[in-house]
């Protein structure tokens, strides 16, 4: 009898590990840090390497309501919305978030084109509200990021908040207040694996550190190009186990925003009927699309409805090795 | 790639000077050279400059004070070799070389093995060079067969087809390609396969381009490392354009910029 070939691949090189989050010793405010990356080993290996962080779920809170996040994951926190330091602290008192994190929504022009300084009075508000680190995501409009960051960055100096997002076409900026101010940063490319790495060099280039950087490589909800992300995340992992440096970060996802924009998670039964209760079916959407990056190799999803929180984390806790 | 910076050696003549003066400055300007060109390791050789093995252990010494690249002792002399090898701090190394004589395997192969180090075949025997291809495969499965025996896994195993130059034995060229694919098949995974890439531009008027050329023919059939001037630019870029191509590295614009990053090289 022959015995069967041993196929435990032993990686060069480890993904790198990113801790986000400063307490009072660390010269910041938060009560507790997180630490994600750090794998020796594809997504939950266990047998054959190791996985240091298990990946971590932060939630989402907007400096403006949701007016158009879907009824479904605007009831929990129907309360709340408005006032970003009550949300913040819903998400972490009720729902077990891991981190925040805060999107300049209201700084959009095409919205409430909200000031610089009323951003970071909303990230201030937020950092005083919840002891869990923080990501702030910009509003997408390169300029408008440009002008609000600079003072937002700032507001929370020392607190190593995670920034995003830093592109191929808008780096300087993010790279510049990230080493001045102590933050780690989000490098976003489309769904383009090749891109994924340009901006990483291009961040290394100007002297940011690799070690700081998280790779976004764009999400999308289950049913909405997947696939094609999952890929993406599977090569950038394997090739940065392989010991390709300029690719070795630990990556994130953008789970709820996607995911409650696709009709699958928004529709009443009474428009698509035989698709089950949209309160059931929603949460159900979000936490599917999650476990899938999860499985991709995702250190760190950003998410929306309670519901989805909870059985994402509890599908970590098992893929960890935890529970029953 | 296995990156092997082939400057440390005594048949150039500011190395020969330092041996013999004892005055390492020189030694420690190629050291550090081409360490941060993202050499894997810095071969080491005292080649015809010296006859004391004391002047190899001075080599590495003088090598391994300024950087912390892994070494390659290179000699043809057991002698220079161990005393190379008893000088280095622990660090990664590999020996350079053996040939395919048993004489020689019996002795090199405990060597590698007892210090941790990799070991480099040339895949020639006492008859001399090869001058077809089954020589070069023959003499390669002999280091492949006792290497294994005496403990190497293939990953510590660099086996060379012995290069020549183009310009006085144009006809070798490709048998050593030819040679390098059936290298491939001694095992699964391979051994590494290596050669010492100046060897084909010697004396050649247009000796970057063939150096070059023949490089990126040589990976397309299997070659993983090369003894070289690894400070050269447009060798670095050939190397990490074959990677590119052969869908070794992700593309990225900046594609040999993220190789060097790669290799460890100051950027």
């Amino acid at each position: 009898m022959t015995a069967i070939p041993d196929a435990k691949k032993n990686w060069p090189h480890p993904i790198n590990s990113v801790t986000i989050g400063a307490t009072a010793a660390d010269g910041g405010t938060r009560t507790s840090t997180l630490t994600v990356g750090g794998e020796t080993t594809l997504p939950f290996y266990h047998f054959e390497g190791t996985m240091p962080n298990p990946p971590a779920v932060a939630m989402e809170v907007w400096d403006v309501p949701g007016d158009d996040w879907p009824e479904t994951v605007k009831a929990p926190f129907a309360e709340v919305m408005g006032d970003p330091g009550a949300w913040a602290k819903a998400c972490v008192d009720e729902h077990g978030a891991q981190a925040i994190c805060l999107r300049l929504k209201g700084c959009d022009p095409n919205g409430e084109n909200r000031s610089p300084e009323e951003a970071a009075a909303a990230a201030k508000t937020v950092a005083a509200s919840v002891g869990v680190p923080l990501i702030v995501w910009g509003c997408g409009n390169d300029e408008k990021d440009n002008e609000v960051f600079p003072v937002v960055a700032e507001a929370l100096a020392g607190e190593n908040c995670l920034l995003g997002t830093i592109t191929e076409d808008n780096y300087k900026t993010l790279t510049a207040l990230g080493t001045a101010y102590g933050h780690k940063l989000i490098a976003e490319s489309p769904v383009d694996i090749n891109m994924a790495k340009q901006v990483n060099i291009l961040a290394l280039d100007v002297g940011y550190p690799a070690e700081n950087l998280l790779i976004y490589p764009s999400t999308g909800a289950l049913g909405y190009g997947i696939e094609y992300v999952y890929s993406i995340m599977e090569r950038l992992r394997i090739a940065g186990l392989k010991g390709d440096k300029v690719v070795a970060m630990p990556m994130l996802c953008d789970i709820g925003i996607e995911v409650w924009s696709v009709k699958e998670a928004k529709a009443p039964e009474s428009e698509v009927p035989g698709w089950g209760d949209v309160a059931v079916r929603g949460p159900m959407w979000e936490a599917a699309t999650a476990t899938t990056y999860l499985l991709a190799g995702a250190d760190l999803l950003i998410m929306r409805h309670p519901e989805a929180v909870r059985l994402t984390r509890r599908t970590i806790e098992k893929l960890m090795g935890g529970g029953a | 790639m296995i990156l092997i910076g082939e400057r440390i050696n005594a048949g150039f003549k500011d190395i020969a000077n330092a041996i013999r003066t004892k005055d390492p400055t020189a030694v420690e300007k190629w050291a550090v050279a081409q360490a941060e060109a993202g050499a894997t390791y810095l071969d080491v050789n005292i080649g015809a400059a010296s006859r004391d093995p004391a002047d190899m252990a001075w080599l590495v010494e003088a090598t391994q004070n300024v950087v912390p690249t892994p070494i390659s002792v290179d000699s043809t002399k057991i002698e220079a070799v161990e005393a190379g090898l008893e000088a280095l701090d622990g660090r990664a190394c590999l020996i350079n070389s053996t040939t395919a004589d048993p004489e020689k395997l019996e002795r090199l192969v405990p060597l590698a093995v007892k210090h941790d180090a990799s070991l480099l075949g040339l895949a020639m025997d006492e008859r001399g060079s090869p001058q077809n291809v089954d020589r070069r495969v023959e003499n390669a499965a002999m280091v492949f067969m006792a290497a294994i025996e005496g403990g190497l896994t293939p990953d510590r195993l660099l086996l060379d087809p012995i290069l020549m130059p183009i310009k006085f034995m144009q006809e070798q060229a490709v048998n050593v390609l030819e040679a390098i694919a059936q290298f491939t098949h001694l095992s699964d995974p391979p051994p590494h396969i290596s050669v010492g890439l100046s060897n084909i531009g010697n004396k050649v008027a247009e000796r970057g381009r063939v150096i070059r050329a023949f490089l990126v023919m040589a990976m397309a059939h299997g070659l993983d490392a090369a003894i070289c001037d690894v400070c050269d630019e447009e060798t670095i870029a050939a190397v990490a354009t074959a990677e590119l191509v052969m869908n070794k590295e992700i593309y990225s614009d900046s594609y040999v910029r993220a190789f060097r990053i790669k290799a460890g090289a100051k950027v």
